[in-house]
């Protein structure tokens, strides 16, 4: 198991929702290093409309939690400048849906410059970005976009799945030298809490995590799907006696491909669960990791539960769109039984 | 930023300058305004214009109290900009299309989209969204201006085709003045010349961002000048003077004069009386206070207080509105609340026809529902 249910004992924890450990985050990492700043869309006098940057505007100045004006290009292409500046910005995108005004600058500017100037200069910011669905969110309000940044080399593309890891995934990507497009599962804001150490810690932005231990099929998943993944898990165990184990990829680039291949090697069988449509998406990366990987231990078809290939539905459907516990688990059931 | 600052003080100024003080026809008791001139419209126009803006503050505080309840997700609302809604769609021709934000339901309204339609995407129904075909009216923007260029789109297309009779006004906030989309529509609007007529519903916050913070310009209007369009500031709290500058644009759009340019950019300086959306809580953010000076600018009270003054309206007639307008609304909440959607609506209208692909996953998520029951889809985290 990961850290996630053991941190250590010794130290000093709050028990924090997700959201909190991202403000957690932030906060112990701007009190250590002055270069650290926030800035975007209602983050400073609000707090930021899930209250991730609730109260920092107060801790450390206008200066340091900066509202900007409502631009996104204007956001990350102002941050890729501080960047240069030897500053650590972390822009925040109010929503994943209105990420693309910055996509240009995100794609063709913070990905490359490291390449482009053949290592001479590197962009060290966190561009964070709530995303997903679940929560009746207006339209363009809970796409799950990953894979448009997953497809970019340069990039790291991190989605933590409980309040620890957000913490620690957010100071490791703080500190990482590259730029990381940091992608908060807000259904699990706020869903459940953990002992989330008061000082800073990470976790390894190289690392995917077994939540759950198990011998007849390997579940990949990450953010707020991890969720419905192990009810999923949990009742075909009781109700069927089917051994599923859970890997949370947390940082979904690059990939960790040694912890998918070999929770496969032990399985034999996968499902891959995403909210994402399924064209295109990163499921299918992670099949075909399976594949180079471990060919010969493949005892059925891999099975992707996603999104369907249609636009994110308004609210009224959109439990009929996110993979569901049902499905997840007819799915498992369908590989297992191949 | 105080209502004194933005509108109060300054006295009739006809002069369409980008930093001129803005135009008003009514003063703050309803009053016509020395030099001011009240545009041609009768009684009954008049009448109705403040009928649908009462309409419009009733729709507001009802669709506050059903999200409330859980009845409706997330509503914005447009208590205080309704009367600009209003006059703005008044100044329209049937013909001519409409671009809203998800604020502008007053302005859809009048333009021709039924209140039941407004309110199902609050409900989660993307019917909502289809208007009939007669109802020159676009689905709602959400992403922040991305209706600027699009809107100027239309417009062009309509003076390609050489259709001089259409024109097209698009609605704005003053946050999405900071968007790169605002700046290349209003850029091609100018390099164009196409018939639109851009309103920004100036409310003085973007969320939590004051207007003194989105921008460093005196006015709004005045970024108009840089693409070489005329740009207009209006009280926003005055119908009257909004629909005279509004119909003057339209006017414009169709028909120049000599070498006059057709796109025209209106500032309507407004405020927001209520919350960002019901997701929001203003109070964390500014003065409570800061709405009560422009509540005395009021549009439902000035113009209604022209109208009794005109003997136009007395408390018989207010009466008899106030009774249709809560019928009309109780009828459209009934419709909407009884509005149904079915998980297949999702698969549809993504193309022409369905890729098989797409039947593949829609007859997936049918067997699923058959073996399982739609209870078991109720909610993702139980
Ligand atoms: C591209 C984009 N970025 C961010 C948002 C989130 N957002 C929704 S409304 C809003 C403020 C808009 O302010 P303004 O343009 O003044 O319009 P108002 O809401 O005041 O009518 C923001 C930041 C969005 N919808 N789209
Ligand atoms: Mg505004």
């Amino acid at each position: 198991m990961s850290s996630a249910t053991n941190p250590e004992t010794e130290t000093k924890t709050d028990r924090l929702t997700l959201v909190e450990a991202v403000r957690d985050g932030l906060y112990t990492e701007m009190s250590q290093d002055d270069s650290v700043i926030v800035l975007g869309e209602d983050v400073g006098k609000n707090g930021g409309v899930f209250r991730a940057t609730d109260g920092l505007h107060e801790e450390f100045g206008e200066n340091r939690v900066v509202d900007t004006p409502l631009a996104e290009a204007g956001i990350v292409g102002s941050a890729i400048g501080l960047a240069m500046t030897g500053m650590k910005p972390i822009p925040e995108m109010q929503f994943m849906g209105f990420m693309y005004p910055a996509f240009d600058q995100i794609v063709s500017h913070a990905a490359r410059l490291r390449s482009r100037s053949h290592g001479q200069y590197s962009v060290p910011m966190v561009v964070r970005a709530p995303y997903g669905g679940g929560i009746r969110a207006p339209e363009h309000h809970s796409e799950s976009k990953e894979a448009f940044f997953v497809h970019e080399p340069g990039l790291k593309v991190v989605s933590p799945s409980t309040p620890y890891d957000a913490k620690g995934l957010l100071t490791a990507s703080i500190r990482d030298p590259d730029p990381v497009i940091f992608l908060e599962p807000k259904l699990i804001y706020r869903a459940f809490r953990d002992d989330v150490p008061t000082e800073s810690y990470e976790v390894p932005l190289s690392d995917a995590a077994i939540r759950r231990e198990g011998s007849d099929i390997s579940v990949y998943t990450w953010g707020a799907m991890t969720q419905p993944a192990l009810i999923a898990a949990d009742n075909l165990a009781e109700e069927k006696g089917v051994d599923v184990e859970v890997v949370d990829l947390r940082t979904l680039s690059p990939l960790d491909t040694e912890t998918i291949v070999d929770s496969f090697k032990k399985t034999g069988r996968a499902a891959i669960v995403h909210e994402a449509p399924k064209t295109g998406g990163l499921g299918a990366e992670v099949a075909s990791t399976i594949q180079e990987g471990a060919l010969l231990h493949q005892e059925a078809p891999i099975k992707r539960i996603t999104g369907f290939d249609a636009p994110m539905p308004l609210h009224s459907l959109e439990d009929y769109y996110l993979p569901q516990a049902v499905r997840i688990q007819e799915g498992i059931l369908e590989t297992v039984d191949f | 930023m105080s209502a004194q600052d933005e509108i109060e003080q300054q006295t009739i100024s006809n002069t369409p300058q980008a930093n001129a003080e803005p135009i008003r026809i009514l003063d703050e008791n309803g009053n016509v305004l020395p030099n001011a001139e009240v545009p041609d419209l009768s009684d009954d126009e008049l009448l109705s214009m403040y009928e649908d803006i009462k309409l419009a503050r009733e729709f507001d505080q009802r669709a506050i109290s059903l999200q409330r309840q859980g009845r409706i997700a997330t509503y914005a609302p447009m208590t205080g900009q309704e009367g600009s809604q209003v006059a703005t769609s008044y100044a329209l021709d049937d013909q001519d299309w409409l671009f809203p934000t998800y604020r502008e339901h007053a302005a859809k309204y009048v333009h021709g989209v039924d209140l039941a339609s407004i309110l199902k995407p609050l409900r989660g129904l993307r019917e909502g969204y289809a208007v009939p075909d007669d109802v020159n009216v676009m689905p709602e923007y959400i992403p922040i201006a991305t209706q600027v260029p699009q809107a100027m789109g239309m417009a062009w297309g309509f003076k390609l085709q050489g259709r001089t009779d259409e024109a097209v006004l698009c609605h704005l906030g003053d946050g999405a003045t900071s968007e790169g989309d605002f700046h290349e529509g209003l850029n091609f609007a100018g390099v164009f010349d196409v018939p639109a007529v851009f309103v920004c519903n100036n409310n003085q916050w973007a969320i939590s961002v004051p207007r003194e913070r989105q921008t460093a310009s005196e006015t709004i209007a005045q970024k108009a000048r840089s693409y070489g369009l005329e740009g207009i500031r209006v009280d926003g709290l005055d119908p009257l003077a909004v629909y005279k500058v509004t119909r003057d644009a339209i006017n414009k759009a169709k028909d120049p004069a000599g070498d006059e340019l057709r796109p025209t950019f209106i500032e309507s300086i407004q405020y927001r009386y209520g919350a960002h959306t019901t997701a929001d809580d203003p109070s964390v953010y500014r003065e409570e206070n800061e709405a009560e000076e422009w509540r005395e600018m009021d549009p439902i009270d000035r113009l209604g207080n022209y109208l009794r003054g005109e003997g136009i309206l007395d408390d018989e007639l207010e009466a008899t509105i106030d009774d249709r307008i809560e019928a009309h609304i109780d009828e459209a909440l009934g419709e909407a609340e009884n509005a149904e959607t079915e998980p297949e609506k999702m698969f549809e209208h993504v193309y022409d026809e369905m890729p098989a692909r797409l039947q593949e996953q829609m007859d997936e998520l049918n067997a699923l529902r058959e073996k399982y029951g739609d209870e078991e889809f109720s909610e993702v985290l139980e």
